[in-house]
């Protein structure tokens, strides 16, 4: 095969545009005049916003390629699939960006700027990513970035905690991960992911107990990205101890380029085709994966229930979130899994607008007042009708309520369960979003009803977070009314494409 | 009807939407550019609905309209088709597609059954609006949530669109949660409004998945062994020429029904098919709303934690909405599931008449006292759909308006003495009529309309209901493994018939005890007579019950119209 440079560049064209953008960073910061220093942020924010807009131009058309979708020799998947995930991990990234620049000793360091882009880097390679080579790089480039953003305020005894706790915990996940990867290569003989389904279905490691136990390695790292239990024991102490841009960070870019790599993953590798010594394997994944999505979004909503600090509501709503997005990933058996897929996207692309606009008055709320506590909440509606409002459609949007995002997003997640013969799961995630829209209920109450000391005491909204904050709420009630159709179908047409 | 370019009914939802999203950026000092803007939103909405009411009301009765078509049908002896009639009976339509890959739509149109709901919705909104004129506490955020909730609560009626029913019907719960643990009785509200909220929740996301399975079903269906039957429909343009054979549209769900897509056979069960197994779910699931037992639990304590609108509309209209849910999408859509499951259901609703009245009965609290009411009469309103005949549905269908307005009066003459005497305890109060003689007429009317008096509403509501009880019992078996339970309507009509006695007991000893007897002016010296405003109230939700009462064919053939093609569903004549 001929290679063509600029046939295939565009398939990585974001994640040069992001390196180059991180150097620029790198150099602004370095030398740049205190002005220059001051609009790194809007350099990181706006340059990712800009690369946003590449997968946007660049349609993928494979039709081009002589060897599908697969390019720079089987190392990146230029599907769809991929540009969806791209624009979400970037738009999150310069979403971050202009929300941590209000908080002193964040967001007033040019490096953090540059961290954030490269674990966006991370991210983007990941959802792109069709080699386990590359998926472990660009899964370590995500994860690295992070464990540094927790402990970021070095100072504070909890963010250092906070980021040890992270390191710990993932370079063990990823450990158990990498474990696994060796496991399939040592198995097949490739690291293509879907040269390792062909090897298995031809033969090759026909030992149905040691696939099994690859795959479950495999599944346990990405158990811990996504904070579903039982690997989400690092979620509530990170979330809590981290400074709150990065948590917002956290929750929303390791887990969006987790679930775009694992849905990539489980297709490629672990097909509905693939049967060992007489055991179907996609079975096996589906019934180990209900089983995490069960648990997880019922231990998450139920321990939300009693928390009284937000921030650490915050951290088991995303564990419950988490398992909410599996139903779309175990849907993948139905008869029609474009419908799994495309609830997947699309639920990953409004819980990233919603969890940022949630953290974002989250940021802002307890940079005015210092405290993380949901009954200091009370009687935020007079204080600042704005930021109450904007959490609510925050909070709505993840208790699935519409006209907010998340109505539709948890529609679709239902209705691919049901697809896919799985009522009594969608019954189980109904009940589960039933306990989760009691605490985000008492949250707005607590804004709108109760009333506090300090309710003459208004809190302004800097001009950054108006922007950030304003655009985020607009996303999210558009892609709960009319943004739905465009987006959905982009998501359905990347399912297509798998 | 033609879909059409732009409904009036689009108008209708979208009037409160944006006067909401206005009053959130008025200022908040300036009461009455508030306050203006509200009333003018109201009093535009109920001008529209009462444009579709009698628009619809033409569309029946002129030559060669609705009811002549359906006669001639009928007469005709053709095959009867269910979703054809319902599709022809429906006017105001639009229809926009807004997931073109999933079948959801954006379509609207009313029925004879939707168009008195549109304007009872029309006719407590302005009342609601009015009666908050006095709130002092961040009337902005009051005036701008009560406009989601009374655009919410228009969707569920004219949405064509079982996704849209979905969509406003949990639109509205969000405002109504916020405005009852913001405005309502601080002893009771925070509770009252998260249980209200959770109930109904709880009730609708069953539903939901209820609905999802059907549409795949249907959808299956469709593009499967029933492909003749959908090119057919889309060809006599019974359906539009873009649907597909996935979709929500109301219409084509109940061609699926009648069509027999859901009477597939489920989880190997004998006797169970699927049509049996969700109409539980879908019926129940929004009869939690309608106040069914024993969902009802959360109706009382959120009519009387709810602030004086609030209360009106959540009973006078919200309960509607429940009922009105479960007939369009249960019975409608799942006509075998009803057969099976109504004959057992009428028993709770029974419960729901009698039980209902007689802790009425019991209550000091003058609000308790109206909220267990509600529960007992939108019991007739489930009875009357268990009858599954035309009688018996027209009645329930005229009692939904029928109670709506009344229950809304009530609430209404509550908020009045409240406000004024600061207490709900009944034996307290007293002789009120002295002062209040406006708000002692309307409690009079109301009350007999309540008891189901000749020359009101009531009567013209409830006598249909019951003898379509007694016309339904030769019909109806209720079948108990091997235990067959016939003929049991009658008797069943009888018991209920005691609610009404004890109705009548009640609302006789709360007239007597609070209007009249004797006056305490020490005590309520500063009890005044009424507004303007008020009285305005009084006389919007009053008199349709008398005019109703008087003219029972100013509604009767409409409702009549529009239960047509759910008795075609249903296997009757």
């Amino acid at each position: 095969m001929e290679f063509d440079l600029w046939a295939q560049l565009p398939s990585v064209l974001p994640e040069v545009g992001l390196t180059a953008l991180a150097i620029v960073v790198l150099f602004a910061d370095i030398y740049g005049s205190p002005s220059a220093r001051r609009n790194v942020v809007f350099i990181s924010a706006v340059g990712m916003a800009l690369l946003a807009l590449i997968p946007l131009i660049w349609l993928p058309d494979p039709s081009l390629f002589e060897n599908g979708t697969l390019l720079w020799g089987g190392m990146v998947n230029y599907d769809p699939l991929s540009q969806i995930f791209k624009v979400m991990l970037l738009l999150a990234g310069a979403v971050t960006c202009l929300m941590a620049t209000g908080d002193k000793g964040v967001g007033d360091k040019g490096e953090f700027y540059l961290i954030v882009i490269i674990a966006t880097l991370g991210g983007v390679m990941m959802s792109s990513a069709s080699d386990l080579i590359l998926v472990f790089v660009a899964l370590e480039t995500l994860s690295i970035p992070l464990y540094m953003l927790a402990s970021f305020r070095r100072g504070d005894k909890r963010s250092a905690e906070s980021g040890m706790k992270y390191f710990l915990y993932g370079a063990f996940a990823s450990a158990i991960m990498l474990f696994g990867f060796s496991l399939l290569y040592g198995f097949t003989g490739t690291t293509s992911l879907s040269g390792i389904a062909d090897a298995m279905s031809a033969g090759l490691g026909d030992n149905v107990v040691a696939v099994m136990t690859a795959l479950v390695m495999v599944v346990v790292g990405f158990g811990f990205k996504i904070s579903a239990v039982p690997f989400h024991f690092w979620t509530p102490d990170v979330y809590e101890g981290a400074p709150t841009p990065v948590t917002a960070f956290v929750s929303v870019s390791s887990k969006a380029a987790s679930f775009a790599l694992l849905l990539r993953f489980l297709t490629a590798t672990f097909p509905a085709e693939l049967v060992i010594g007489g055991v179907v394997i996609q079975d096996f994944w589906v019934n180990l994966l209900i089983v995490i999505s069960i648990v997880s979004m019922t231990l998450g909503n139920v321990v939300a229930l009693r928390q009284s600090n937000i921030k650490r509501l915050l951290a088991y709503s995303s564990i419950a979130q988490a398992g909410y997005t599996l139903i779309g990933v175990v849907a993948l058996q139905g008869a029609n899994d474009s419908l799994a897929v495309a609830s997947v996207s699309f639920y990953m692309f409004m819980y990233i607008f919603t969890n940022l606009l949630v953290f974002g008055g989250v940021i802002l709320f307890i940079a005015a007042t210092d405290t993380e506590e949901i009954s200091d909440l009370a009687g935020l509606n007079r204080r600042s009708p704005w930021l109450a409002l904007f959490i609510t459609i925050g909070l709505l949007s993840l208790g699935g309520i519409p006209p907010a995002a998340g109505f539709f997003g948890k529609f679709f997640l239902f209705q691919a369960a049901v697809n896919a013969n799985l009522v009594g799961l969608a019954l189980i995630a109904v009940t589960n979003a039933i306990i989760a829209l009691y605490y985000y209920l008492v949250v707005i109450k607590v804004m709108y009803v109760d009333s506090g000391p300090d309710d003459d005491v208004s809190i302004a909204i800097p001009r950054a977070y108006a922007w950030s904050l304003g655009i985020t709420a607009l996303v999210v009630i558009l892609l709960g009314t009319i943004a739905v159709t465009p987006v959905y179908d982009w998501a359905a047409m990347g399912a297509r494409g798998l | 009807m033609e879909a059409t370019g732009f409904s009036v009914l689009t108008a209708i939802i979208f009037i409160p939407i944006i006067a909401g999203v206005v009053i959130l950026f008025l200022d908040r000092k300036n009461r009455d550019l508030v306050r203006g803007v509200g009333v003018t939103a109201a009093a535009a909405v109920l001008a529209l609905s009462l444009a579709v009411y009698f628009g619809y009301d033409n569309f029946v009765k002129s030559d060669g309209g609705l009811i002549e078509n359906q006669r001639a049908l009928l007469e005709s002896g053709a095959e009867l088709s269910g979703a054809q009639m319902f599709a022809d009976a429906l006017a105001f339509e639009q229809r926009i597609v807004w997931v073109e890959s999933l079948g959801i739509a954006y379509h609207v149109g009313v029925d004879g059954v939707s168009a008195p709901m549109v304007l009872l919705t029309g006719m407590v909104a302005v009342a609601g609006v009015l009666i908050s004129w006095k709130i002092q506490d961040r009337l902005r955020e009051f005036m701008a949530f009560f406009m989601f909730l009374v655009a919410g609560v228009y969707g569920v009626f004219i949405a064509v669109d079982l996704f849209m029913l979905f969509f406003f019907y949990e639109l509205a719960i969000f405002p109504m949660y916020l405005l009852i643990a913001g405005w309502g009785w601080v002893k009771l509200r925070e509770y009252a409004a998260m249980k209200l909220t959770l109930y109904i929740l709880v009730g609708s996301v069953f539903a939901l998945v209820a609905a999802v399975a059907m549409y795949f079903a249907a959808g299956a269906y469709f593009a499967g062994s029933g492909a003749d039957v959908f090119s057919a429909a889309v060809e006599s343009g019974l359906l539009p020429a873009d649907s597909g054979p996935y979709s929500w549209s109301i219409v084509q769900l109940t061609l699926a029904a009648e069509n027999g897509a859901f009477a597939i056979e489920i989880l190997g069960i004998d006797g169970l098919n699927f049509e049996r197994f969700w109409f539980p779910f879908m019926f129940m699931g929004f009869g939690v709303l309608a106040g069914v037992f024993p969902f009802h639990n959360w109706s009382p304590d959120g009519h009387v934690a709810a602030p004086t609108a609030v209360s009106m509309i959540h009973a006078g209209v919200l309960m509607k909405v429940g009922a009105f849910a479960a007939l369009r999408s249960g019975v409608q859509l799942l006509p075998d599931g009803a057969d099976t499951h109504l004959p057992w259901i009428v028993f709770l609703t029974l419960i729901n008449v009698v039980y209902g009245a007689l802790i009425a009965f019991r209550q000091r609290d003058f609000k308790y006292v109206i909220g267990f009411s509600s529960v007992s009469h939108m019991g007739l309103v489930s009875m009357g759909w268990a009858t599954m005949n035309l009688t018996g549905m027209t009645g329930a269908g005229i009692q939904m308006f029928s109670h709506g307005a009344m229950t809304a009066l009530f609430f209404g003459v509550v908020g009045m003495v409240y406000d004024r005497s600061h207490t709900r305890d009944i034996p307290s109060l007293g002789g009120f009529i002295k002062v209040m003689p406006w708000v002692g007429v309307a409690f009079v009317i109301g009350g007999l309309t309540s008891m189901g008096m000749p020359g009101l509403s009531g009567f013209i509501a409830e006598f249909p209901i019951f003898q379509g009880m007694w016309a339904a019992s030769e019909q109806i078996t209720l079948q108990l493994g091997a235990f067959q339970l016939s003929n049991y309507y009658s008797a069943l009509v009888i018991i209920a018939a005691l609610g009404i006695v004890i109705t009548a007991a009640y609302v006789l000893r709360v007239a007597g005890q609070v209007f009249f007897g004797e006056f305490d002016a020490e005590r309520f010296h500063d009890v005044g007579n009424i507004e303007m405003t008020d009285r305005i109230v009084l006389i919007i939700l009053g008199s349709p019950l008398i005019i109703l009462g008087l003219y029972p064919p100013i509604m009767a053939p409409m409702i009549e119209s529009g239960i047509r093609p759910l008795i075609a569903l249903l296997g009757g004549g």
